[in-house]
């Protein structure tokens, strides 16, 4: 049925003539990206020219719940606001985002808005590519210090003045199976899980839960998530009391290790007294509990979304008080709103942006229902927060947030996170005595501090 | 005499420049996409160089040279490439050959034996790596059910162990990258003359002495490529290692190539990491010069 002749292709054109026509386009191309330069995100990285005075660029690192949820407070936003063109842009969470906010700053082309980690604030601060704050501006917009949570507001002041605007406390807790802590004879008459505090009656509970599950007590990451490790160790080393691990940015080492040690031996002894296992990567810790494998799980709020997401009856509460030495601690972090520091006053946009990042806090129930402890107080003293379940069963665990030491060094998914973690992993699983792995973090430390630091 | 010469000469003009005039393109591209940086890498590598700051920072004269030099992790990631690089030449060069001698028998169905080994190849290396991460993985993983099957009660954390990580991984790089060797092999195996065959059948030469004494020496060159390009590309290994186990578990299979990365992103430190960059791209280079330089004299004296 085909036609089995060959129709005859087009004249092919000279070469002079594709070149000619190339050029055009490029010129055309040109042109566009000169005169319509304003339009485009791309035709303004190239020309470095300001965007239209509508548009908002923000820039965050959220992916999975988290990500959704930062879409649905978008939203949010622009529905009220109308007349203003908001850009979101998601990275890959961790060092790749950090160092795209760095360049484009360096480069004068930020966005207005940014999400940050406050452990990473101290940092980029003292590098000079953050916008000083002025409690004046942030009044206009109903940002005022009695509003926010106490601790992230501290932790958002740099040399006195506010740098960023705190949007949530996470900490690091315990999450448990409601069923399996009932067999094991855990709960009080409210459903509460009786008391897991105390070297003793932590180990007591994992091991009573490890006989009903009949795999393991608990879990938490080790492999690949020397992180977690490091808010495992910072966690109990700050409830023994043992202080910071450096100071003066960075330049100084204060690590106390015997404190050290005291933290490190308890951590071997879950591994070594069978109750946790030694060799789980993130993903693993989490199915460990959704399967039923393990009773508890220690990880951030961030993975309330990754559990509920199983359909198991589970709670979470802050992580046990282990050692009673020092006031209540563990490891967190806050994300926060920054306006990375633009080339002018115009492209910087101040209102606009501090607008969106009121409007963001306004949404702060949202952001709440992912895991994280709302820093915005109107939300977190809020009826429908304390109905949040189980939300709102660990928010008390904000007010024992410690957040990563400052250093350049330092803060999420720092190279400090990854040399205390290396080195608490590595006693975790046997292969290092807790005194001798005291001894490796003063050291590996030391060697951290003495390089030159890049700001 | 002087209208046919005019138009020649400018024609012959032009023809000079026609072969510049195409590379001209490529050029521009390999001028500001890798000379470029080159240079930059190696000028970065005399300064304090921060990530955090624009310019070029203090002058460190040899500083960051002596530094890196002085550096126990910089010599311990350039073993741990290295015993990459071992543990994955090794099988990837030998298998490969197997593998294509065992193609090449086949008359019938020889497309789909070639597709299978090739396959891989084309995933990404984020697949291969998810992939992996759930075969390798700890207490639900299939690699560790396979081993209990053949009576290990407490099989190896496949990629939680300092001892087996590495191994682990390379295991991983050789399923996903033999189809690039094995096609270069099989290429080479078309080759070898018809005629080559024959008469040593003729002369009574076996199926395993033909490979032994035929074929195999007739492969030289392409070995020596396939070698050449398969140290080069595991001496610069990255993406796979910082996937599956990002350096862990405490460093074990940390490349060099992280601690550029490390340094230069995560730290911002951007001297340090040009300076040890550089001074990987001397290690490949050597390496790359002493095997040719075997080869060649190798070949002379055959």
């Amino acid at each position: 049925m085909r036609d089995r002749i060959p129709t005859p292709s087009p004249p092919a054109p000279s070469r002079r003539r594709v070149l000619r026509g190339g050029l055009a386009l490029g010129a055309a191309g040109a042109a566009t990206l000169t005169l319509g330069g304003c339009g485009s995100t791309l035709a303004q990285g190239f020309t470095g020219g300001a965007p239209s005075p509508s548009r908002l660029n923000f820039w965050n690192p959220f992916t999975g719940g988290d990500g959704e949820r930062m879409l649905a407070m978008q939203d949010a936003y622009r529905a009220a606001h109308r007349s203003t063109e908001l850009k979101s842009a998601t990275f890959l969470w961790g060092n790749p985002y950090y160092t795209k906010l760095t360049l484009s700053t360096l480069g004068d082309r930020p966005p207005q808005v940014a999400v940050v980690h406050l452990s990473k604030l101290p940092t980029l601060a003292e590098a000079g590519l953050l916008t000083e704050l002025h409690t004046g501006d942030l009044a206009r917009h109903g940002l005022t210090e009695d509003k926010f949570d106490a601790r992230p507001w501290r932790k958002s002041q740099f040399g006195g003045a506010p740098h960023a605007v705190p949007l949530d406390t996470h900490p690091f807790v315990l999450f448990f199976r409601t069923d399996i802590a009932e067999k094991a004879g855990l709960l009080d008459q409210q459903g509460q899980l009786a008391d897991v505090d105390g070297p003793d009656a932590f180990i007591d509970a994992l091991r009573a839960a490890k006989e009903v599950t009949g795999a393991w007590g608990g879990s938490v990451a080790s492999v690949k998530e020397a992180s977690m490790q490091f808010r495992l160790f910072w966690s109990f080393y700050r409830q023994v009391g043992g202080g910071d691990l450096v100071a003066d940015q960075g330049k100084r080492v204060v690590i106390d290790t015997a404190a050290a040690a005291e933290a490190l031996a308890y951590i071997r002894r879950l591994s070594q007294e069978k109750v946790i296992p030694a060799n789980t990567d993130g993903k693993g810790a989490i199915t460990l509990l959704t399967t039923g494998k393990a009773g508890f799980l220690m990880d951030g709020v961030w993975q309330a979304l990754a559990v509920q997401s199983a359909k198991v009856k589970f709670d979470m509460r802050p992580l046990p008080r282990i050692f009673k030495d020092a006031p209540y601690a563990c490891a967190a972090d806050s994300h926060a709103l920054v306006l990375p520091k633009a080339p002018t006053e115009t492209a910087q946009r101040l209102d606009l942006s501090l607008g969106f990042i009121a409007s963001m806090l306004h949404s702060s129930k949202l952001w709440a229902e992912g895991g994280h402890v709302p820093a915005w107080l109107p939300t977190q003293r809020s009826r429908a927060y304390k109905e949040l379940v189980p939300q709102s069963h660990y928010a008390t665990a904000a007010d024992g947030a410690v957040y990563d030491p400052a250093a350049w060094y330092g803060g999420a998914g720092s190279t400090m996170q990854n040399v205390v973690g290396d080195a608490v992993t590595s006693v975790f699983t046997g292969d290092t005595s807790p005194t001798a792995g005291a001894a490796r973090l003063r050291r590996d430390l030391r060697e951290l501090a003495s390089r030159p630091a890049p700001v | 005499m002087a209208t046919t010469t005019a138009p020649s000469s400018t024609s012959s003009r032009r023809d000079r420049w026609a072969g510049p005039g195409m590379l001209l393109p490529f050029a521009l591209f390999y001028l500001v996409f890798l000379v470029g940086p080159l240079i930059y890498t190696v000028v970065a590598g005399f300064f304090e160089t921060s990530l955090l700051k624009s310019g070029l920072g203090d002058f460190a004269g040899l500083s960051n040279y002596s530094a890196v030099l002085g550096d126990a992790e910089f010599w311990r990631t350039l073993r741990n490439t290295l015993w990459f690089t071992v543990l994955t030449t090794v099988p990837l060069v030998l298998l490969s050959l197997v593998l294509a001698l065992f193609a090449d028998r086949f008359v019938r169905g020889r497309w789909f034996i070639r597709f299978a080994f090739f396959a891989p190849f084309v995933l990404p290396s984020a697949v291969v790596s998810l992939l992996f991460m759930f075969i390798y993985a700890d207490q639900l993983g299939l690699a560790q059910e396979v081993v209990k099957w053949f009576g290990v009660d407490t099989p190896p954390s496949w990629l939680g162990d300092p001892d087996w990580a590495m191994i682990s991984i390379a295991a991983a790089t050789v399923w996903w990258t033999i189809g690039f060797n094995f096609v270069l092999y099989l290429a080479g195996l078309q080759d070898v003359p018809r005629e080559v065959h024959e008469a040593a059948a003729i002369d009574g030469a076996g199926p395993w002495q033909r490979i032994r004494h035929v074929v195999v020496p007739m492969l030289g060159r392409t070995t020596t490529l396939v070698t050449v390009l398969q140290v080069i590309a595991s001496l610069k290994v990255f993406d796979q290692i910082y996937m599956m186990t990002s350096g862990g578990p405490d460093g074990s299979t940390r490349p060099s190539l992280q601690l550029i990365y490390d340094t230069g992103f995560v730290e911002g430190r951007v001297g340090y990491a040009s300076t040890v960059s550089l001074l990987l791209f001397l290690v490949i280079l050597f390496v790359s010069l002493v095997w040719f330089a075997l080869v060649r004299r190798a070949e002379k004296e055959n």
